[in-house]
């Protein structure tokens, strides 16, 4: 069993939704990446999403464009990025981490290539946005080959045909957009939102983890009552942004433990539910 | 059911039928934008399906394009040209007569079309030298559309003609700070609008790039272009030409002027990049040229790019030719081998405005400069029997103040 599946599993078992915060690799740079992952790790993060920046994040908004600009001034690319997950592999082999991004670095690295590498460093999953599953087929196959979890988006406008064409090729779990927009922009509709899983948990059963305009506690603490995961991204993000680079990690990390606590909390809502 | 062509056969041009039904020219072209976005480009391609099914919206189209728009468009004999040259004859496709000057209205005015058929009030759009964004705002104003472009502030900077211009057809410009500054970044800004307002909001492309249906539906408008030249080149010349040139950025213009030219198998198609300060400099936008193959903006196309597969920044001395990337079917073209393209550096393009300007009172864009400066290159060399067609793809007023500090010139 993947990590990605052992992990939710193990959750499903508590009753649990996975914390799953995002941030750039190499944000604010390459130096501080494993410092990141682990203080991510120890204030409860199930599952990481580290950021591949990219020169033209098209699909997010203007706080993770900010990270990926200060990554790539730093010196951060994709060989290093898969570097670092290697040797952060070392003291954790139990948290999976997965890579998010767009498509051209890893096209330049080439797909099987990557895969190889990704495999080898201990990626467990990997979301490009700008692959939708109709222009996926070589590239679900090659990670495929590595042992390796593709992970789509859904949206609130996709369709009960593009919900099961992202089922049938989504392995580890699927995210869920909830907001039309980009990343970091208003706050989402709980309700909306707990409506259009329900209508996807109808058809797939992939876990479904909620992302886009999560910005405090009390919103995971409410999405995690009916989602298999609470995504976390440009909140953190900001964090890192206000933060003197040596105390990044640890302000990410104080953060963190906020939303841990509001998701710990429907727990109990979950079973008065 | 659409055919892709086949590999081995990239001549057989009656086979030519792209793009398929998923909007790739062979590996290139597609759909590569975010979950978010994708049923906005299935509305769209529905809409623009039923569009160029409609007997009624083709008339309305071409009843703007005579009326409004000013077409056809004239071919002229660069007579004066030709013989100073000493060889081939050089024609040119006068798309700079055209209404706000440039080939981009072709494209406006059809999208904006499509837009009032799908009840859409806003448009949005990019712009990098300002041209498509006065051509969007100009069809904007003639439907009473609100419309809202987005351009880098380096861009802003250069183009502050264009921008009052836009101000004054009721557009709303919104400066990018982001990235570069420049085009590339304002496409990454005009996409998250749309993402955002999708319910209310038409995006305009301006070039054939973008994902799938832009690239076929961008063509498709500009097409005119060398529909028009199929029955004005017999009539003036007595024939078709050797060679259709055009300058090629995103590729719009050439397009435009080539799609209609692909079956004619004795043509010749070549495009003409910006070289900038030549291409071992690294200073240039000649995508085809030096690009490899990637991923950006919706489409697999060949990219500038790093070693890392980040995009590079660009440069020309023309604004509009200055994006590191290119339309997905000018990829294929030159792969297959219906089309080259090459390059022709700043001054090279400067070299050929002047001479336009002096020898037959034309002043040219310098996007079109290009393919003024590699027909100039060419004619020489070639018997005077021999016929070049350039698209003259804009008029070069808004160029004023980058020609005048080229020569030193301080207004």
């Amino acid at each position: 069993m993947s990590r990605i599946a052992a992990t939710f599993e193990r959750l499903r078992a508590g009753r649990r939704a996975a914390l799953v915060p995002f941030v750039t690799a190499g944000d604010p740079t390459p130096a501080h990446t494993i410092a990141m992952l682990r203080a991510l790790v120890a204030n409860g993060a199930d599952v990481v999403e580290l950021g591949v920046p990219f020169s033209d994040p098209m699909a997010d908004g203007p706080t993770i464009q900010r990270a990926s600009e200060r990554a790539l001034r730093a010196g951060t690319g994709l060989a290093m990025i898969l570097d670092a997950v290697k040797q952060y592999r070392r003291e954790d082999d139990r948290t999976p981490i997965v890579l998010m991004g767009y498509a051209n670095p890893v096209e330049h690295m080439g797909i099987a290539s990557f895969a190889s590498r990704a495999k080898d460093s201990g990626v467990d999953g990997v979301l490009i946005v700008d692959y939708p599953p109709e222009e996926s087929g070589a590239w679900v196959q090659a990670l495929a080959g590595a042992g390796i979890d593709p992970i789509f988006l859904l949206a609130p406008t996709s369709s009960e045909a593009r919900i099961d064409l992202v089922s049938r090729m989504a392995k580890g779990y699927i995210y869920y957009v909830s907001l039309k927009g980009v990343t970091g922009s208003a706050h989402i509709d709980t309700a909306d939102v707990e409506r259009m899983l329900a209508r996807i948990r109808a058809r797939t059963a992939v876990p479904v983890g909620v992302g886009f305009g999560i910005r405090d506690p009390q919103t995971a603490r409410a999405i995690a009552r009916f989602a298999d995961a609470v995504v976390i991204g440009s909140r953190i993000v900001e964090e890192i942004e206000r933060a003197e680079p040596d105390q990044a990690a640890a302000r990410a990390g104080a953060l963190l433990a906020e939303f841990r606590a509001g998701i710990d909390a429907a727990v109990g809502d979950r079973a008065a539910a | 059911m659409q055919m892709r062509v086949p590999v081995a056969e990239p001549r057989s041009p009656e086979t030519y039928d792209l793009p398929d039904a998923t909007g790739h020219f062979g590996p290139y072209g597609g759909t590569f934008v975010g979950e978010t976005l994708q049923a906005a480009l299935q509305e769209l391609r529905e809409a623009y399906d039923a569009c160029r099914k409609d007997v009624a919206f083709q008339d309305e189209l071409a009843y703007e394009l005579e009326h409004y728009v000013g077409r056809p468009s004239p071919v002229y004999h660069a007579k004066r040209l030709s013989d100073d040259l000493g060889g081939a004859q050089i024609y040119l496709k006068r798309e700079d007569l055209n209404h706000t000057g440039a080939h981009k209205v072709n494209n406006t005015m059809g999208q904006a079309l499509v837009a009032r058929r799908m009840g859409k009030p806003r448009v949005i759009a990019e712009t990098g030298a300002g041209q498509h964004g006065v051509a969007t705002a100009t069809v904007a104003a003639r439907y009473g559309m609100e419309c809202v472009v987005y351009m880098g502030t380096e861009d802003v900077a250069r183009q502050a003609q264009n921008v009052y211009r836009m101000k004054l057809l009721g557009a709303t410009v919104i400066p990018v700070s982001s990235g570069s500054r420049t085009l590339k970044d304002a496409l990454n800004e005009a996409m998250r609008d749309w993402v955002t307002n999708v319910a209310n909001t038409f995006y305009i492309i301006g070039t054939v790039a973008g994902p799938h249906p832009y690239p076929m539906m961008v063509r498709d408008f500009n097409s005119v272009v060398g529909k028009e030249c199929l029955v004005q080149m017999p009539a003036l010349a007595g024939r078709q030409p050797d060679y259709v040139l055009a300058c090629v950025g995103g590729g719009s213009n050439a397009m435009g002027i080539f799609y209609p030219y692909i079956p004619h198998a004795g043509v010749k198609l070549v495009g003409v990049e910006a070289g900038g300060l030549g291409i071992a400099t690294g200073k240039h936008a000649a995508t085809l040229s030096a690009g490899t193959p990637g991923v950006l903006h919706g489409n697999r196309t060949y990219l500038m790019q790093d070693a890392d597969g980040q995009i590079l920044e660009t440069h020309s001395i023309s604004a509009g030719l200055d994006y590191p990337g290119v339309g997905p079917e000018h990829a294929w073209l030159k792969d297959c081998g219906r089309a080259s393209y090459v390059s022709v550096t700043d001054d090279e393009a400067l070299a050929a405005f002047h001479a336009l300007c002096r020898t037959e009172g034309i002043i040219p864009a310098l996007e079109s400069s290009h393919a003024v400066a590699h027909a100039m290159k060419m004619a020489p060399a070639l018997g005077r029997d021999r016929i070049l067609l350039v698209n003259l793809s804009g008029r070069g007023d808004k160029d004023m103040h980058t020609v005048a500090k080229a020569s030193g010139i301080v207004f």
